[in-house]
């Protein structure tokens, strides 16, 4: 296989891996002020992420160092195009960081309430602007040789934001399960059914993407060519669905692992449908970037895929560990006693 | 203003703010193993609350390091759209390599530090901080490997209108940047010993917790003195690379204009860039500045087109100050080791220490000025212009939002961030448990 085949691949994994992560902190950090009302509750969620929001985050930072360095054209103008919505991102992730940590050390109520709304927006506007982005990458820029002609609010298309809403629902589902397996009972209950509740519009825009897909994008003329690719967007149905069974049983854990599984699922398909491009041109196939038109040389592409193959597993190694170490209930005691 | 201009302002404001929170970080990650591996050999409950105390401080200083660094890697193709085409094949390999070999395990086991104390052993608690002290430091490595192609580029060819990698192993051990890391990692020890040593002053001057600030003093002394000899040790290797990789750079740390065999250093110099020469030179010392760049004849800036010279009197006077800050930390830190054993006697000298928090921080921002600033006007030494490396589809008004929108923020969060870590370095650890 050529390297820009394995680091696509891979483009498209770290993607995935990141949304899988970081969605529930978002999710999470969207529900916040809606299920936890007093001291004990907020203390909860915010702990509930508290250990491992900052190594999820760590996947995006992979994600465009790795498209940096494996296909520097598409990152220089992937960047430069969408200047001010990433920018928008990068202020709400900078926000939601600083809010998660500083909440438990702010000395007053007045403060606790302002890093409370910086939790809230920014978890918000990531994960509905991920998704708005992704949308528009799905469609292709509207880009020729001579440079970007699109603005902030032409990637606000109907299109766009529907994407940005089914990342935005997913999240909120991937949050809300999160929650519920780690916070005390009561709180537990309410977050549970935060995402039983968010699970139908999740599946309303999932089949509404499935259906304007086909209007909106190339994305199934791959799938058309080799219909055997079929299997990745038929399974992220199946597991969509079974995340609302689980719900339904109660079964927290499974129902969060098919959440997870789902999101996965959704970015590949997104990304089979994509190859070879990386940013679609609207305006004329020909200006697409593609991983063969903007990657870095083969003897780069090898290096990091050195790289890549012995520490990718290592991180996972360790990030799981954490996990276990972490996938506790977290007691009313421990709340109280907290002290960062 | 032009997207050029407004986008350098950019970078140097969101860089400068990324390096007020990463030198801290680098060292005081260490000290804090250092006290809780302390805690575990000898089961002295001191050390466990001092891991705790300097952990907090540690933490609030580490969440805004972490999100302004993101800025950073976002920036480069934001603004810097051509550069991050021109020089992705090489340069984008150690920013991927730093995410993926220390940025993950820095993050993830600070979390696991953070909120492990009572769900995994001792030892693996302690093993956890190691590994963030080592991984911080390691992130520091491949940045500074990134960091050194810019300033003296290796390992590459030029093809496909693009600079491409041929000799990773080149890249990786470049002098420049193996140098320059050792020099930037030991300015971040030294801010992390004289913050331990300020913060200890400022308790032990108001008599509180005495027995426990004289013991982070004893920590915090010992790592500033030795830091602070390294780090001027280093300096002096790290300027004759300068002088060796890029002239103008050297020419005008020196302010020197005219190439000149067996050249003096002038304690007292004042620049005159437009005249091209100094309006004032005085106290020379003969050779020495031909001995500290180890080379008989230095080449002055006259030697090169003026399009190609950096500004003088900033990069000259941000390296005088560097140096002179150099020497005091290494005479601090030497008069507060003299002094350590009956530090609470020597009112003066914790005054002094006390008010002598800054001054590390500052002499890194103006080592960086030096290393940035006189770079210019290459973004790439020799190879590519700043003024080739912008972003062609960014327009003006979308860089000066930006510019304005990270000012407003940043300056914000640097206020929050001060206040609280001024207001938990003023409360004090936990008290004893008796």
């Amino acid at each position: 296989m050529e390297f820009q085949v394995i680091w696509f691949i891979l483009w498209g994994l770290l993607w995935a891996v990141y949304f899988a992560l970081d969605g529930f902190d978002f999710g999470a950090g969207i529900l916040y002020p809606f299920i936890a009302k007093n001291e004990m509750d907020k203390r909860a969620v915010i702990h509930a992420i508290g250990p491992v929001w900052n190594g999820n985050e760590v996947w995006l930072i992979t994600a465009g160092g790795a498209t940096f360095a494996a296909f520097p054209t598409t990152y220089a103008y992937m960047f430069s195009y969408l200047y001010t919505p990433l920018l928008i991102i990068l202020f709400a992730l900078i926000l939601r960081g600083v809010a998660v940590e500083f909440r438990p050390k702010a000395p007053t109520e007045a403060q606790k309430k302002l890093w409370d709304a910086g939790i809230l927006i920014g978890s918000f506007i990531p994960a509905l602007l991920f998704g708005v982005a992704f949308g528009n990458i799905f469609m292709g820029l509207r880009f020729d040789e001579s440079g970007y002609y699109g603005t902030l609010f032409s990637l606000l298309n109907p299109y766009g934001l529907l994407v940005g809403l089914l990342f935005l629902f997913s999240f909120i589902v991937h949050g809300g399960l999160w929650v519920s397996l780690r916070v005390p009972n009561s709180l537990a209950e309410k977050a549970l059914s935060r995402a039983k509740k968010f699970w139908y519009p999740q599946l309303i825009c999932a089949i509404l993407f499935l259906i304007l897909t086909a209007f909106y994008t190339r994305l199934y003329d791959n799938f058309i060519k080799y219909p055997i690719w079929f299997f990745v967007p038929t399974l992220a149905v199946v597991f969509l669905l079974l995340t609302g069974v689980m719900i339904r049983k109660n079964k927290k854990g499974k129902a969060f692992i098919c959440s997870a599984l789902f999101i996965i699922t959704l970015v590949f398909s997104g990304v089979i449908g994509l190859y070879p491009n990386l940013i679609p041109s609207a305006i004329d196939p020909k200006y697409s970037f593609t991983i063969f038109n903007s990657s870095s040389s083969p003897y780069t592409l090898k290096i990091m895929t050195i790289v890549v193959i012995i520490f990718v597993p290592i991180v996972l190694f360790y990030q799981a560990w954490t996990y276990k170490t972490f996938m506790y209930k977290i007691t009313e005691k421990e709340l109280k006693e907290e002290n960062y | 203003m032009d997207t050029l201009l407004l986008s350098r302002l950019q970078f140097a404001i969101t860089a400068a703010f990324h390096f007020i929170f990463v030198p801290l970080t680098l060292g005081l990650s260490i000290l804090i193993a250092y006290m809780e591996t302390k805690y575990l050999r000898t089961g002295d409950k001191d050390y466990l609350r001092m891991a705790k105390f300097w952990g907090r401080l540690f933490i609030i200083n580490f969440a805004l390091g972490v999100v302004t660094g993101i800025t950073m890697e976002f920036q480069f193709g934001m603004n810097w759209a051509e550069y991050s085409r021109y020089v992705g094949d090489i340069f984008g390999s150690p920013l991927a390599i730093e995410a993926t070999v220390a940025f993950f395990l820095e993050s993830t086991f600070l979390g696991v530090w953070i909120f492990g104390w009572n769900r995994i052993s001792p030892k693996m608690h302690a093993l956890s901080i190691w590994l963030v002290a080592l991984a911080t430091n390691l992130s520091a490595l491949w940045i500074l490997i990134a960091n050194g192609w810019m300033q003296n580029p290796v390992g590459y060819v030029i093809n496909n209108g693009r600079a491409e990698m041929v000799d990773f192993w080149a890249v990786v051990t470049n002098p420049y940047g193996l140098l320059k890391f050792g020099h930037t990692v030991l300015s971040g020890w030294v801010v992390a010993g004289f913050f331990v040593l300020g913060v200890s002053a400022y308790h032990i001057l108001r008599k509180n917790e005495t027995e426990f600030f004289k013991k982070s003093f004893k920590i915090g002394v010992i790592f500033a003195l030795v830091s602070s000899i390294l780090v001027a040790g280093i300096g002096d290797f790290h300027a004759k690379e300068v002088a060796a990789t890029q002239p103008t750079k050297l020419a005008a740390m020196e302010s020197l204009w005219e190439t000149t065999k067996d050249a003096p250093m002038y304690l007292l110099l004042i620049p005159d860039q437009k005249n091209e020469r100094n309006s004032v030179e005085a106290i020379g010392i003969p050779s020495m500045l031909s001995i500290l760049a180890g080379q008989k004849e230095v080449r002055g800036l006259k030697d090169f087109p003026p399009s190609e010279r950096p500004p003088v009197t900033l990069t000259f006077i941000s390296f005088r100050l560097m140096v002179g800050l150099g020497f005091l930390f290494i005479l601090l830190s030497l008069w507060a080791l003299v002094k350590s054993k009956r530090i609470e006697n020597s009112t003066t000298l914790l005054r002094i220490l006390l008010w002598s928090i800054p001054l590390p921080y500052i002499a890194a921002q103006l080592g960086w000025i030096v290393a940035e600033v006189g770079r210019q006007p290459w973004i790439v030494y020799g190879l590519l212009k700043t003024s080739d490396a912008i972003s062609k589809s960014v327009e003006p008004s979308q860089v000066l939002a930006s510019l304005i929108g990270f000012t407003l923020f940043y300056g914000a969060l640097g206020v929050i961030d001060i206040y609280l870590l001024a207001k938990y370095a003023r409360k004090g650890p936990q008290p004893k448990e008796v």
